[in-house]
């Protein structure tokens, strides 16, 4: 090769086409050092380098190959549930081991012999490609306002008004239905966020049991979670119904609750809130029994429970709302009324 | 010892001599004398109320009150019950090092015969739940499905779905629940220490409570398959995500780097 005792950058490009090295003038203050000049590959001068290279990427799609055929092989031989120990992964399943080892190996020699190909054997001669201006010439600009204003005229637009009117009425018209069909995406919420499926009278059942509690069955320090009575599992939406209906029951000593209100609205130290954060409604149950903090494992709003469920930390806006409870003629606890006030996020028209 | 020696043939020494000699051999009667048939379980019971009031003098009092009534430094153990004194003293995170947020776990140091007999004393002091027999944290009989389903609806918001723990505010934690004994979950469930809030038999019965244990030996047993292998600790997007970005995207740069970075040109600049 010429270049070899040259330093690269003070040759001129070999083959720059079009393309030459401009010197500084008054116009272009910079000088334009052209393309450096092109280098070859071994593969491009050796055709024994190329031939290996050839091999090299046969090679690496050969493996591809195979490992897809053992993919296949290891779906149908391998028992699903068996499970082997490898270090450092553990117990692990035998057939997702090799499933996944099949198929990253598969994907993997593909793209390597891609890379390969093209680095080694496919031609790496620059090409300059010079911009043109965007802008269409004169010539073509005239005929095309020549062609629009013809095609205007001989549409009779201009003259038959008619026409054109009720066209551009029938266009303005047509997207109405587009915007009609919205409605469908009702339909709208209307109350069903200010009521849950608590109501004066309404057992509180336990989750855990599904039977309806009695206040003895509550200890100081203890965390139930309630359902009004009449909601199964299996029902068709309960997991609506439980997403707002959903009590968190705890029990103070009286005398440790501070708020006035909670304290009316419990039974001898039992209070009942809802289980669901007033920030974005996650499920909130994280509860403290000495500190009597209630906290929201998404965004860390912290509730006191003692003191009427305030926000004393993180983004909720409002305390947790209580249900009102007492106790039934046989013993049982239950509802005295519904939440006072929605349960859950806040909303546009919450109020 | 010299004053002692120098009187040895005062004329009151036989007689002092004698006199420790009977009190030794009445003592030792007392405390060894078998007692009647009919009593034999109260006094062994009696027995380890005692020895408990003398370990509980030595290792508790000063922070739970010299007849465990509480003081500013430890809450009162009056009704705690013996499970309460078996899970905070079995784990080790009774006598406690230090106050702080959370009493952790620790080496344990009491043997289990101690630790039976501080309980006995402290259950002595006011009823409360007992240590549970084996055959109530056992696995036979229990439901595995039903136990997980229990033990997301109550434990997982704070312990993570397979008992992994997590943390809570200000300091405090839900500790993991890996290699913890049966038995100790059992109490936990029953006692609720600490911060963690109690699930008495009258809202989780004992049937739920031994599903939920078989549950966790099912999730965290010594011979949990783990199908995809890799845990990252189990903690679920945040671990895996992590190492998706570092490792994953990490080796697609690095490969990517190292490629480009080597020349394919015959002419090596």
């Amino acid at each position: 090769m010429s270049s070899q005792d040259i330093p690269e950058e003070n040759l001129p490009a070999e083959q720059g086409g079009t393309h030459v090295p401009k010197p500084a003038d008054e116009k272009n203050p910079f000088a334009d050092p052209g393309l450096p000049p092109h280098e070859h590959r071994i593969q491009d001068i050796d055709e024994r380098a190329a031939k290996r290279s050839e091999r090299t990427v046969a090679l690496l799609f050969t493996v591809s190959m195979l490992a897809t055929i053992g993919f296949i092989a290891s779906f149908v031989a391998i028992p699903h549930d068996k499970s082997i120990y490898v270090w450092p992964l553990g117990h692990i399943n035998a057939m997702n081991l090799a499933l996944g080892l099949t198929l990253g190996v598969a994907l993997f020699t593909i793209g390597a012999g891609a890379v390969h190909w093209a680095r080694t054997l496919m031609s790496d001669e620059e090409v300059a490609d010079e911009r043109h201006p965007i802008e269409a010439s004169p010539e073509v600009r005239a005929k095309v306002h020549a062609d629009f204003k013809q095609g205007a005229k001989e549409s009779v637009i201009g003259r038959r008004k008619l026409i054109r009117n009720t066209m551009l009425g029938a266009l303005t018209l047509v997207p109405l239905s587009g915007v009609v069909l919205l409605r469908d995406l009702g339909p709208l919420p209307g109350t069903k966020l200010r009521h849950t499926l608590w109501s004066k009278g309404k057992l509180l059942v336990n989750m855990n049991t599904n039977e309806p509690m009695r206040p003895s069955d509550i200890a100081v320090g203890s965390l139930t979670f309630a359902k009004p009575e009449g909601l199964e599992e299996h029902d068709h939406g309960f997991q609506n119904e439980i997403a707002k209906a959903a009590l968190m029951i705890i029990r103070l000593e009286p005398e440790a609750i501070k708020d006035k209100r909670e304290l009316e609205w419990s039974h001898e130290g039992i209070v009942a809130y809802s289980k669901i954060c007033t920030h974005v409604g996650c499920p909130i149950s994280l509860y403290e029994q000495q500190t009597h903090h209630a906290l929201c494992p998404c965004h860390q709003s912290t509730f006191d429970l003692a003191d009427g469920a305030r926000v004393i930390f993180g983004p909720a806006g409002h305390a947790l709302p209580q249900l009102r409870i007492g106790v039934n003629d046989e013993g049982y606890l239950e509802a005295l009324s519904d939440f006072e006030e929605p349960v859950g996020p806040a909303f546009w028209e919450r109020g | 010892m010299k004053k002692l020696s120098a009187r040895r043939r005062h004329p009151l020494a036989a007689l002092v001599v004698l006199l420790l000699a009977l009190a030794c051999t009445g003592g030792l009667y007392a405390a060894f004398a078998p007692a009647d048939k009919a009593q034999a379980d109260e006094t062994a019971q009696s027995l380890a109320i005692e020895e408990g009031k003398k370990l509980y003098a030595v290792g508790c009092a000063s922070c739970h009150g010299t007849g465990g009534q509480g003081t500013t430094d430890g809450p009162s153990l009056v009704g705690v019950g013996a499970a309460a004194v078996d899970f905070q003293v079995g784990t080790g995170r009774m006598p406690a090092q230090q106050p702080g947020a959370q009493v952790p776990r620790k080496k344990v140091i009491y043997s289990q015969a101690e630790i039976d007999q501080l309980a006995a004393y402290v259950a002595s002091l006011g009823a409360g739940p007992a240590v549970p027999s084996e055959e109530k944290y056992g696995p036979e009989g229990a439901d595995t499905a039903k136990g997980g389903e229990l033990f997301r609806t109550n434990c997982a918001q704070c312990h993570n779905f397979t008992g992994k723990g997590g943390a809570l505010t200000h300091g405090k934690y839900a500790p993991t629940l890996e290699d913890v004994d049966p038995k100790h979950i059992y109490e936990a469930m029953q006692t609720g220490p600490q911060n963690m809030p109690s699930f008495p038999d009258t809202t989780l019965s004992e049937q739920n409570k031994k599903d939920i244990i078989a549950y966790l030996d099912a999730v965290n047993g010594d011979d949990t398959v783990d199908p995809g292998g890799l845990s990252l600790g189990g903690l679920g997007p945040v671990s895996e995500g992590l190492f998706g970005w570092i490792f994953g995207l990490g080796a697609c740069i690095a490969v990517a780097v190292w490629v480009a970075a080597r020349t394919a040109k015959a002419k090596k600049s």
